[in-house]
């Protein structure tokens, strides 16, 4: 792992709080679907989950597979660590 | 089709080498009303439940996988560096001599997993209301486990994810209210 | 507010061969009260207090405690 250490931690805790709101405020729009303050609160999140990991991968390499992400040269996705292993 | 993120959903911080509660957490992992359990069984009912809480099903089924990652996590820096015969003391000695380190789907007692561990009655409130009693029993388990350490950080984590399980039980009792709505035909979807 | 644990203490026989618990505890939390969740309810003030609860929602969080240490039931 490249970088600073404390650094790749900050910024997937930044990441795992924005994508928690989104998984809960998706469960909730399942049996809420028509609380339009809630979905804009969940579209808001959706744009800044993206930027923190178009951020995050720019740092420390691909972080979605199957071409949810760009990848960069040397192909990065398969390099360590896995999330077990942080 | 699934995309997997490198992440976990939640920080998995394990502080003390306690490998007895790798041996311990592993009923979370393979047991009946473990993750796999939780995942398999809500991944399953959703393709014979109403339209209108498929989506409840597969999405609180997906984030049960994420949860069984946790698990195994916690399970993995456990053993990752117990020797044979640290493994011996912990009780996993048996699991040793099967498995070496490697994960296995079983409860804390060794049984292995089981389909039998849940039921597709294919009724949706019968199913529903299964849901909401295995969310409330993973829920006991988790208190069972953090009964059973005194490591904060560990603690930590099992107390987000017995929090998940409640707010799963909230989301089947709604769907429970939406299916024996009676106007519900004058909303619009 | 309801109260996330309730107790009740067990009747205790005369021939039992262990020291008595003299109370006993189980959990009350929040969404067998909550029914329907309603809209707009008060969310935690930022998301790292809401990742570290497990829920946006304050009112639907409900704290656990080993019961069995000293200080809990
Ligand atoms: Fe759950």
């Amino acid at each position: 792992m490249k970088e600073s250490t404390a650094k790749y931690y900050e910024l997937l805790h930044e990441i795992q709080q924005v994508d928690f709101a989104l998984v809960e405020l998706n469960l909730y729009l399942n049996t809420h679907p028509m609380d339009q303050q809630a979905i804009m609160q969940f579209n808001e999140l959706v744009q800044r989950s993206q930027m923190l990991k178009k951020n995050f991968e720019s740092m420390y390499g691909t972080m979605r597979n199957f071409g949810e992400s760009f990848s960069p040269t040397p192909w990065s996705w398969s390099n360590t660590p896995w999330p077990w292993q942080v | 089709m699934w995309y997997y993120e490198k992440k976990l959903q939640y920080p998995v911080r394990v502080s003390k080498c306690d490998v007895q509660m790798a041996k311990f957490l592993t009923e979370q992992y393979g047991g009946a009303d473990g993750e796999l359990a939780a995942a398999l069984r809500y991944l399953n009912q959703r393709y014979t439940v109403p339209d209108k809480i498929i989506g409840v099903l597969n999405d609180i089924g997906t984030e049960e996988l994420a949860h069984l990652e946790m698990i195994a996590t916690m399970v993995y820096k456990l053993t990752k560096d117990a020797t044979p015969d640290d493994l011996k003391k912990a009780g996993l000695g048996a699991h040793y001599a099967n498995h070496d380190k490697a994960l296995y789907f079983e409860n804390a007692g060794g049984v292995p997993f089981t389909a039998t561990y849940f039921t597709a009655k294919g009724d949706p409130i019968a199913d529903l209301y299964e849901d909401i009693a295995a969310e409330e029993k993973a829920r006991s388990t988790y208190q069972w486990l953090i009964n059973m350490t005194d490591d904060t950080d560990l603690i930590d984590s099992l107390t987000f994810l017995r929090e998940r399980e409640i707010i799963h039980s909230q989301r089947f009792l709604e769907c429970v209210e939406i299916l024996k709505e009676e106007r519900d035909r004058k909303k619009i979807f | 507010m309801n109260t996330f644990r309730k107790t009740y203490k067990p009747f205790i026989g005369p021939f039992d061969p262990c020291p008595p618990m003299k109370v006993k505890s189980y959990e009350t939390p929040p969404q067998l009260y909550m029914g329907f969740q309603p809209y707009n309810l008060p969310q935690f003030p930022n998301l790292q207090t809401a990742l570290k609860h497990g829920t946006l929602w304050p009112a639907l969080f409900a704290p656990y405690e080993n019961p069995y240490r000293k200080g809990g039931a």
